[in-house]
C-alpha cells in the first residue's frame, strides 16, 4: 500500500470510485435504464417498460446479433489460426524481418477502422478480386482489425514459454508436428484464448470498417444500433446494446471457463 | 577401451585428449573437433571428446565455459560450425533432435505442466508410437525405478523439486535412450535433496550400466561423486580430462587444479628427480622439498607445487614428510572441519582438518607438513 494514512486511503478510494463511476459505471447503467424506459423527460425516467426488448428479439434485429456472432466467430477464429501460424513461424526468424512482419502484422490496429474499411473498399470493388458487395469483405474486414491482437496475444504466450519444454519433447522423439499438438499448443492455450476473446470482444463491437463494407442482408448489431439510434429510436438501441453486450459478454465468460492445465502452473 | 593419446591441436598444452578411433565411434559418444559460434564469438573451439559407453562423463567448468553448449550439440539443439558428433556409431551431426535417442534433464526439469507424472513419462513413447501396452508396463517400471508410482496421477505443480525431478529422470529413460544426458539437474534442489538425489542417480546408473551419460555441473563435488571421469573446460575449450581420482590428485595444470576442489599452489623450482622412488626435489625459498614426480617438470623448471588443504598437517604424517614454518593467519571452525590459513613466505595456505582440541591461535608459528606422495608438480608452462 503506498497511502499509509487512513484518511489518504480514504481519499485514494474516493478518486477510484468517482474514475470508475464516471466512466464505466455510469454510461452502462444510463444504457440499462434507456433499454428499460418507456418514457424519460426529467433526471430519471417516468415510465419503464420492456418494449423495447421485445422489439430487439423480432425481426431484423435478431438476424443481426446472429449476423454479429457468425461475423466475430469466424473472424476471430481466422485470425487466431493467422496470428498463431505466424507467431510460431517468426519466432525463430532473423530479428530484422521478425520486426518488418511484426509491424505489418500490427498496422491494422493502428490504422482508424474506417480507413481499413475504405481501404478494402477500394481494393475488392473491381476485378480480378471483386467482394465489394459480398459478405467475405465484411470479414476480410474483422480479420484485418483483430489479426493484430491475436498475433500479439500469441507472440507473448510463446515468449513466456520456456523452449526447454519443446527441446525436451524433440529429444524424447517427438516430431515437429506432434511436439506442436502435444506440448506447443496446449502450453499456449492460456493465450490463445485470450486473442479468441479479445478478437471477438473487439469483432462484435466493430463499426467503423463495417459501416463502410456491409452488404444489404448482414447488417451487424453495431450496424444496426447506430441506424436506429440515427433515427431517433435511442430507446430500442439501448436494448440492443445490452443485447449485444450481453451476448458478447455470456460468450467471453463460456471461453474463459475453458478448463487450462497449463494455466494451472 | 585403450585410449591413445593424440597431442590434439586445440587442446591446452599438454593435455592428453583421447582419440577417437572406430571403436570408440561405434559406441558411446564421440566428438571431432566441434566448434559453436554464437553471433561470432566462439563458444566452443574444436571439442574433441571420447565417452565410452556405459560410462559417467562430468564436464565441469564456470559459466560460459561452453560444457552446456557441449551438451546441446550432443542433443541437436545447437548445429556446429564444424565437427561431427557419433552416438553409438551413428554420425548424428546432421540428424535433428527427434531422431538421436538421447534422454535429457535440465536444470528446471521442464516436466510439461499439463500433463500429469504418468503423460509425462509416457510422452516419448507415444511420440514414437508404442503400443498402449508397451507404455503401461515401460511407464510403471521407470515411475517404480525413481520411486514415484504412487505420484502418477499428480501434476508437476503438486509435486516437490525432488519429485519432479525423479519425474524428469523416468521421463527420460522411459524411452530406453543410448544416452542420458543431464544439465545441472540438482542445482534447484536445496543440499540435503541434493545429496539424497546424488546417491539415487549413482543407484540408478548401477543399475543401467550400458547407459552412457553426461553430466554438466559447475559443482565439482557432483562430478566427483558421481563420474567415472570429468572434463575441465574453460572459455569454450577442454584444459583437462582425466578419471576423478588422477584429476584430483594430479591436476594438469593450474585451473583444474583450482577448480576441482582447493588447492595451494607454491612456485618452485625443480632441482632434482629420481625416476627409480617417482619423487623429485624442489625448492621453495630456503626450503628443499621432495614431491611426487611429473615427467613433464624437469630438472631446472619452474613448476606449481600443489597440495590439497587436507593433505596439509599439523603433525608430521611419516619420517619422510616435508615441513614448511608458517604463521597462523587464521582459524575458523565449520562443525566438521576446521579451516586453518597460513602464511609462507607471502603465499597464503589452506590446511583443514578433523576438527582439533587444541587448533592454533591466529599469528602462531608453526610448522606444517605434508607427505612427499601428497604433493605434485604441474609444470610452468601449463599454467591455465
Amino acid at each position: 500500500m503506498l497511502v499509509w494514512s487512513r484518511a489518504g486511503r480514504a481519499g485514494a478510494w474516493a478518486v477510484l470510485a468517482l474514475l470508475v463511476g464516471v466512466i464505466y459505471a455510469l454510461p452502462a447503467i444510463i444504457i440499462i435504464l434507456a433499454s428499460v424506459t418507456g418514457q424519460w423527460n426529467g433526471v430519471l425516467p417516468s415510465h419503464f417498460t420492456l418494449r423495447h426488448y421485445a422489439n430487439a428479439l423480432h425481426g431484423s434485429s435478431a438476424a443481426m446479433l446472429r449476423a454479429s456472432i457468425v461475423t466475430g466467430l469466424l473472424a476471430s477464429a481466422l485470425a487466431l489460426v493467422n496470428g498463431s501460424w505466424a507467431a510460431l513461424a517468426l519466432r525463430n526468424t532473423r530479428p530484422l524481418p521478425r520486426r518488418v512482419l511484426d509491424i505489418v502484422f500490427f498496422i491494422p490496429s493502428a490504422v482508424p477502422s474506417v480507413s481499413v474499411g475504405l481501404g478494402l473498399l477500394v481494393a475488392f470493388s473491381r476485378p480480378p478480386v471483386l467482394l465489394n458487395g459480398t459478405l467475405a469483405i465484411v470479414f476480410v474486414a474483422h480479420f484485418v482489425l483483430v489479426s493484430a491482437y491475436s498475433y500479439g496475444n500469441v507472440s507473448a504466450g510463446l515468449a513466456r514459454i520456456t523452449p526447454e519444454y519443446e527441446q525436451i519433447a524433440e529429444s524424447l522423439g517427438a516430431r515437429p508436428w506432434y511436439r506442436l499438438r502435444h506440448v506447443t499448443l496446449p502450453l499456449l492455450m492460456p493465450y490463445l484464448i485470450a486473442a479468441f476473446s479479445l478478437s471477438f470482444a473487439l469483432s462484435m463491437g466493430e463499426l467503423g470498417a463495417t459501416v463502410m463494407v456491409y452488404p444489404p442482408g448482414w447488417v451487424t448489431l453495431p450496424v444496426g444500433i447506430f441506424g436506429i439510434t440515427d433515427r431517433g429510436a435511442v430507446f430500442d438501441g439501448s436494448a440492443l446494446t445490452v443485447l449485444l453486450a450481453v451476448t458478447a459478454l455470456a460468450v467471453l465468460i463460456a471461453l474463459s471457463r475453458i478448463p487450462i492445465k497449463a494455466a494451472q502452473r | 577401451m585403450a585410449e591413445a593419446v593424440l597431442g590434439h591441436p586445440a587442446a591446452a598444452p599438454g593435455l592428453s585428449v583421447p582419440f577417437i578411433g572406430p571403436d570408440a565411434a561405434r559406441r558411446g559418444i564421440g566428438y571431432e573437433g566441434i566448434a559453436v559460434a554464437y553471433k561470432g564469438t566462439i563458444v566452443l573451439a574444436d571439442f574433441t571428446l571420447a565417452v565410452r559407453p556405459g560410462e559417467i562423463m562430468a564436464l565441469i567448468g564456470p559459466s560460459g565455459s561452453g560444457k552446456t553448449t557441449a551438451l546441446r550439440v550432443t542433443a541437436g539443439f545447437v548445429r556446429p560450425l564444424r565437427g561431427r558428433v557419433h552416438i553409438g556409431g551413428r554420425d548424428v551431426t546432421d540428424l535433428p533432435p527427434y531422431a538421436r535417442s538421447i534422454g535429457m534433464v535440465v536444470q528446471n526439469y521442464a516436466l510439461f505442466p499439463h500433463m500429469p507424472a504418468y503423460e509425462n513419462v509416457a510422452f516419448g513413447l507415444r511420440a514414437r508410437g508404442a503400443q498402449e501396452a508397451t507404455i503401461r508396463e515401460q511407464v510403471a517400471a521407470c515411475l517404480r525405478m525413481v520411486g514415484m508410482e504412487s505420484f502418477a496421477k499428480r501434476y508437476p505443480r503438486e509435486l516437490s523439486g525432488g519429485q519432479q525431478q525423479r519425474v524428469a529422470i523416468a521421463r527420460a529413460l522411459a524411452i530406453r535412450p543410448e544416452v542420458l544426458l543431464l544439465d545441472e539437474p540438482l542445482s534447484a534442489l536445496d543440499a540435503q535433496i541434493r545429496l539424497t538425489m546424488l546417491e539415487e542417480l549413482s543407484r540408478l546408473h548401477r543399475s543401467l550400466p550400458t547407459l552412457t551419460v553426461i553430466y554438466v555441473t559447475h559443482d565439482q563435488t557432483e562430478a566427483l561423486t558421481l563420474a567415472d571421469r570429468i572434463g575441465i573446460m574453460r572459455d569454450g575449450r577442454l584444459v583437462a580430462l582425466g578419471d576423478c581420482q588422477g584429476l584430483y590428485r594430479r591436476p594438469p595444470n593450474r585451473f583444474a587444479a583450482e577448480f576441482l576442489g582447493r588447492a595451494n599452489l607454491l612456485p618452485v623450482t625443480v632441482e632434482a628427480e629420481d625416476a627409480a622412488s617417482g619423487l623429485a626435489r624442489v625448492r621453495f625459498g630456503a626450503a628443499s622439498l621432495m614431491v611426487r614426480r611429473n615427467p613433464e617438470a624437469t630438472a631446472g623448471q619452474a613448476a606449481l607445487l600443489c597440495i590439497r588443504p587436507h593433505d596439509l598437517r599439523l603433525e608430521p604424517p611419516g619420517p619422510s614428510a616435508n615441513s614448511l614454518a608458517a604463521s597462523v593467519s587464521e582459524v575458523r571452525w565449520k562443525g566438521d572441519l576446521h579451516d586453518i590459513g597460513f602464511e609462507i613466505g607471502g603465499h597464503r595456505l589452506r590446511l583443514t582438518a578433523a576438527p582439533l582440541r587444541t587448533p592454533p591461535e591466529a599469528g602462531a608459528l608453526v610448522n606444517c607438513y605434508f607427505a612427499p606422495e601428497d604433493a605434485t608438480l604441474i609444470p610452468e608452462e601449463r599454467r591455465g
